[in-house]
């Protein structure tokens, strides 16, 4: 048995380090480090609560919109009051376009790469690789780059600038969009919708949409010329179907919020795709492997105070657990637990989720919600207003719920005498890259990497990167 | 070719995504068209553990040469100084001590947002993580290489502040310094280059008849001006924000909220972002680019002058009235 310590992990986002033990060339035990802390809980707090809208986005530059989302949402539950109809609308089509951002670009530029490295070099695949997606020279990102700056002039219209706006208030969005600028959004979906039709997917939107078995992904691969059938390509010789399974359950908030519920739905499914509600109740955060002070278990009471020099600690994530359990989230959870026949098929056929299985989950999520987008777009009642407005309570605890393109984010606060006594975050990539708890259950990431073959060539092993790209962590959520 | 080495310390990751937003083709092809390598990224290159590792060490000790050393995120000296709150993964090291060893060997040190010019976000009461910027701790020359640090070109640290910064800023900046274009004399007082510090955020904003006339928003949302009620510090912070503009056309006045300076040491301990402190009814942070008695006169007098049409439109959320005659009902 020999023991490497894996890192810096790059084309990820933040620091991340992976302790393997590894014995004949695979990986008997792996220990996920997040090696960062920063103290937003703590800054957080004693503030007055509005101003969680300017601190708490700054948790991270790549979900700044969920984590705005996620304070306005807390804040409105605080207030028991509801943002104005355009607010919500406004609010979605913002965040579903950091989300489809997020999702090709780690698609392009996290990714992909991965198989443009040497180990691959005797494949079939590997001259079109290296071209497309080879880090920083590959062909695929000078064309995704250009439409990622365009898709993202969507916050200059909606939030006034990305990353970090302050657009995003309890009471809805704060710039009221004329009839020019709903033209101008729909310009935007309607170019990106070209570009995932005509590179990514190779096929029309709609075709992609009415995608439902497995049967019918494979054969969509096998007559399609895109990036993504190039991916289902590679998947399917390098089995990317069963590397990296997830211990399941998969958890999901719900996701594009209005007044009366969410586009995605709140829910958790099993592995074997049963459906169960969501008890919010029995989320925990296990703090006995992280680098923090012994604190409560509840996320609506709890502390995050540093102790560096702690015992057995290995990890500045403490390990969130539903009904005791880890569980996976992100864009393979969300749709399966909204009910999407396709990844929920995919998911039910390996029992488990899989690298295969997250990417197929991002890229059909980035079609849905350009799709959806443009209908949020047209809902945009342009007469009415995009802001309501009520004060907060002085004294009041409540959650904001909402999903990052990595999956769930909570934010639980609480005030008194109008300033923040509490707030505790629990990130998506705390769920994924979660240390043991006291038990000694390994979080989802440490699960998904044991057993894997790294084929002798440990921690440069191409596999341990697509397993732990495949999550598409953001270390600096993760521990905040 | 130009070897730029790019870290990611105490950071959110913002500016990263924001520099993406740059170039035709691409960021790092942008790079390419003026001669600067990429040398690595954490967010970009191929190189992973022990290659990426490789590439720092042949730094460090002088193999590779390092031209430009971009740091994104504020330096974590936190816990009572040790750094531990920030070791660069894998390396069993804290960027605190990578930070200190290689600034001196670049012939430039960026500062790239906030954090790393003056502390950022991070350093914000009760600073948990002990966070620094580079050359500065909030407004105060030092951080964590000292006041009297040089990089090998004889400039100080150069401070591309902004949470985040304009992709353009952090662009522009290198591509100057690589042009031999830039010497101290284009930096501000307190290290920002000139050429997007030399105006004030408020310039160009499309509010501007509202605050002429002291018509102001009385809640987020509203169209009039944001700063006698709203906290907006557009009018003390530096920045080309309302010049240049964000994201195909936007800016953070133009998306109906309040500028929080944040292109400003210590704009993190702010409490209060969206209101206004004042005192006997005037707002306590006056414009830098108008004597204060001035400014107390003009408003007065420009307040009494507002017509009905700007006051109108001042709290609406969109134009209630059009310009037609000045407003007049005709």
């Amino acid at each position: 048995m020999t023991r490497v310590i894996a890192g810096p992990f790059n084309r990820v986002e933040g620091d991340l380090e992976v302790a393997l033990d590894i014995q004949d060339g695979v990986i008997a035990r792996a220990e996920v480090t997040t090696t960062l802390y920063r103290g937003f809980e703590q800054l957080l707090s004693g503030r007055p609560g509005l101003d969680a809208l300017v601190i708490a986005p700054r948790i991270c530059g790549i979900c700044s919109v969920s984590q705005s989302i996620a304070a306005a949402a807390a804040l409105r539950n605080l207030a028991g009051g509801l943002a104005a109809p355009n607010g919500y609308v406004a609010a979605n089509i913002a965040h579903a376009a950091e989300n489809i951002a997020d999702h090709l670009t780690h698609f392009y530029l996290f990714f992909m790469p991965d198989f443009a490295r040497a180990e691959y070099a005797r494949r079939s695949w590997f001259e079109q690789a290296a071209t497309r997606f080879k880090a920083v020279s590959g062909s695929g990102s000078a064309a995704f780059l250009p439409r990622r700056r365009r898709l993202l002039e969507v916050m200059g219209i909606i939030a006034g600038k990305w990353p970090h706006s302050l657009a995003f208030q309890p009471g809805g969005t704060t710039r009221a969009i004329d009839v020019g600028e709903r033209v101008q959004l729909a310009a935007i979906l309607g170019e990106l919708q070209v570009f995932l039709e005509e590179t990514v997917f190779g096929v029309s939107l709609d075709e992609i949409l009415a995608m439902e078995t497995p049967a019918e992904l494979s054969s969509y691969a096998e007559r399609a010329r895109g990036d993504f059938p190039f991916f289902l390509t590679i998947a399917a010789d390098l089995g990317l179907e069963s590397m990296g399974r997830g211990p399941g359950p998969l958890l999901s908030f719900g996701a594009y919020h209005d007044a009366n519920g969410s586009f995605f739905e709140r829910g958790v499914a099993s592995a074997g795709g049963a459906l169960a509600p969501l008890d919010v109740a029995a989320i925990s955060e296990d703090a006995t492997c992280a680098w923090f002070a012994p604190t409560s278990a509840d996320p609506a009471l709890a502390e995050t105070l540093p102790e560096a020099e702690k015992e057995n600690a290995y990890s500045w994530a403490k390990a969130p657990r539903l009904s005791g359990r880890p569980a996976e989230v992100g864009a393979a959870a969300r749709l399966a637990v909204s009910g999407h026949p396709l990844v929920a098929a995919l998911i039910a056929e390996g029992g488990a989720t899989s690298v295969r299985t997250r990417i197929v989950a991002r890229l059909l999520e980035a079609a849905i919600l350009v799709h959806a987008s443009q209908g949020w777009c047209r809902q945009l009642r342009l007469k009415e207003e995009f802001c309501a407005h009520f004060a907060l309570p002085d004294d009041a605890a409540a959650a904001g719920l909402v999903e990052a393109a990595r999956g769930a984010l909570g934010h639980w606060v609480g005030l008194s005498e109008g300033r923040i006594s509490h707030y505790q975050i629990i990130a998506p990539t705390t769920w994924n890259f979660s240390p043991r708890d006291a038990a000694g259950v390994p979080g989802p990431l440490e699960s998904a990497l044991s057993g894997l073959d790294t084929g002798g060539l440990g921690a440069k092993s191409a596999a341990l990167q697509h397993v732990i790209r495949s999550f598409d962590p953001c270390m600096v959520c993760t521990a905040h | 070719m130009t070897n730029l080495l790019w870290l990611q310390a105490g950071s959110c990751g913002g500016c990263t995504m924001s520099v993406l937003d740059h170039g035709a083709r691409g960021w790092v092809r942008e790079l390419q068209n003026f001669g600067i390598n990429l040398l690595w990224h954490p967010s970009l290159s191929e190189e992973s553990g022990e290659e990426a590792i490789a590439i720092l060490d042949d730094v460090a000790a002088g193999r590779t040469p390092l031209d430009f050393l971009c740091i994104e995120g504020s330096i974590l000296r936190g816990p009572n100084g040790t750094g531990l709150y920030n070791r660069l993964a894998g390396t069993g090291r804290t960027m605190l001590s990578w930070v200190r060893e290689l600034a001196p060997l670049a012939d430039h040190c960026i500062a790239v947002g906030t954090c790393a010019a003056y502390g950022g976000v991070h350093a914000a009461q009760p600073d948990p993580a002990e966070a620094s910027g580079l050359q500065y701790e909030g407004s105060i020359l030092g951080g964590v290489l000292g006041p009297d640090f040089r990089a090998r070109s004889g400039l100080p640290v150069i401070n591309v502040a902004g949470c985040a910064p304009h992709p353009g800023w952090i662009m522009e900046t290198l591509a100057a310094l690589q042009m031999g274009d830039f010497d101290e004399s284009d930096l501000d007082r307190l290290g920002r280059p000139k050429f997007f510090a030399k105006t004030l955020a408020h310039h160009g904003c499309e509010r501007n008849e509202y605050y002429e006339f002291k018509a102001s928003a009385e809640k987020l949302s509203d169209l009039g001006c944001l700063m006698e009620h709203l906290g907006c510090k557009a009018t003390q912070a530096v920045g080309d924000c309302n010049q240049r503009s964000w994201n195909g056309g936007g800016s953070c006045t133009h998306g109906g909220f309040s500028c929080v300076a944040c292109t400003s040491p210590a704009f993190e301990q702010t409490e209060d972002f969206l209101k206004t402190p004042k005192v006997g009814g005037i707002p306590v942070g006056l414009p830098l680019d108008m004597p204060k008695a001035w400014f107390v006169a003009l408003a007065a007098l420009s307040k009494s002058a507002t017509p009905d049409r700007v006051r109108q439109n001042a709290t609406s959320d969109r134009v209630v009235r059009d310009p037609r005659r000045g407003g007049h009902d005709e």
